[in-house]
């Protein structure tokens, strides 16, 4: 008798409040024809905030030229979020030094570019941001993945990078020296080809 | 006359009342153990996908970052599933193909989106937010597990009121540097003990009152 008392009760539970008639993120919807409950903005409209009318912060380029200097100023603290999202976004392909050995490049993925190649070194800060957010090559565009100040955060690292891998003792501030490796210090003409264990300071531009 | 009752009644009515007493708590018991249950709570089951997709092999074998393709967890109520064009930036190369890869590359060729089917589902009465969570220091592994062992996705925690409590309760023996977030097989540095509650007070997490308030995950 107890037991039919409590499969009555069970029978009475609902699932009404657990699934209330609402879109969760992502849900699909039979309402719309590409069944996506998750509606895009409509043809022609721009969302508040998001006009973009400043043509270097947004594309890396003014009147189609490849802009070289940052659309903002860089601090350190950008810099260390420009390594984080490099790290995430960047690394998969380009590896942590940017010389294009990622664990995906070594899984079949098309050798992906070194930063240290003279040609990516003389290019402009415009140029990095270009190819980050349309592609190049066999790199899909990563706008979709990274907002637009990201973007140049990671630029600014690439710029670090680079700066890393063609550095000399004498690029390290006086009183940062004592915390170089000792080995490096010992053998300055190895030095213009190895990293510099300090960290770069940061770029003004 | 001779009694109603026998002798032995006596001790037969005292042992029943035991009796229902224990059946009232083994009853209780079970219904609790069945309402914990991975029967109910769904934890540790596997789910049918559209493609088998394996967190091992992505994010553990080749280290790729949550947030490579969860890329709204830091900024959104939700984590985000990643649009297939995500998931073309290698497979346009790597397994190209691989019939085993086919819906993918069917669904960016034909701009439809693939069906995953959801593994955390939490009841609609339930206000959750991804966003909060990251950036108060609590890790993935934290709640998702050991994502980077899981070949198949399952769901790790009951999600039951009473496991968000746990933490609610006193957040200072889970949560980690903001730096580790993503990290997968996270040891504190120094003892969690004291890392704990610098964090708590570090990253200004709201004190007991306020994190156990029925209005924080109820509105």
């Amino acid at each position: 008798m107890f037991l039919a008392a409590a499969a009555l009760v069970a029978a009475g539970c609902r699932q009404d409040m657990h699934d209330t008639p609402r879109y969760e993120a992502y849900e699909a919807s039979a309402t719309f024809a590409d069944g996506r409950a998750s509606r895009g903005a409509p043809t022609g409209t721009v969302a508040r905030g998001w006009l973009r009318e400043d043509e270097a912060l947004y594309t890396g380029k003014v009147a189609g030229e490849l802009v070289d200097q940052f659309p903002f100023a860089i601090a350190h603290a950008d810099l260390m979020r420009g390594q984080q999202r490099f790290n995430i976004y960047c690394t998969p392909c380009h590896g942590k030094l940017g010389d294009g050995h990622g664990m995906v490049v070594q899984r079949g993925l098309r050798q992906a570019a070194s930063y240290h190649q003279d040609r990516l070194r003389e290019e402009k800060a415009g140029y990095f941001f270009d190819v980050i957010t349309n592609g190049f090559g066999a790199m899909q565009g990563y706008a979709e993945q990274v907002p637009v100040r990201d973007r140049w955060l990671i630029v600014a690292y690439v710029r670090a990078l680079q700066l890393s891998q063609h550095a000399s003792v004498n690029d390290v501030p006086a009183d940062k020296r004592g915390e170089l490796d000792a080995s490096a210090a010992e053998t300055p003409s190895a030095s213009t080809e190895k990293p510099v264990a300090a960290a770069p300071a940061a770029e003004k531009h | 006359m001779s009694q109603v009752f026998p002798k032995s009644a006596n001790a037969w009515s005292k042992a029943s009342v035991l009796a229902i007493v224990f059946v009232l708590l083994s009853v209780g018991w079970v219904v609790l153990t069945i309402q914990r249950s991975d029967f109910v709570t769904s934890a540790n089951q596997f789910v049918e996908q559209p493609v088998q997709f394996s967190h091992q092999h992505h994010a553990g074998g080749i280290g790729i970052d949550c947030r490579y393709c969860h890329t709204s967890v830091e900024i959104s109520p939700s984590a985000g599933i990643p649009p297939t064009k995500t998931c073309i930036n290698c497979h346009s190369q790597i397994w190209s193909t691989s019939p085993y890869l086919e819906p993918v590359r069917a669904s960016f060729r034909d701009d439809k989106p693939l069906n995953w089917v959801r593994v955390h589902d939490l009841p609609d009465f339930v206000y959750f937010n991804h966003s909060i969570h990251v950036t108060k220091g609590v890790g993935c592994e934290t709640c998702h597990g050991r994502v980077d062992k899981m070949p198949l996705m399952i769901q790790k925690a009951s999600l039951q009121m009473e496991w968000c409590l746990d933490c609610h309760r006193d957040p200072s023996r889970y949560v980690r540097p903001r730096d580790q977030i993503t990290t997968m097989g996270y040891q504190p540095a120094v003892a969690q003990a004291e890392l704990g509650p610098r964090l708590v007070k570090e990253y200004k997490i709201a004190g007991l009152e306020h994190m156990t308030s029925c209005s924080v995950c109820h509105r």
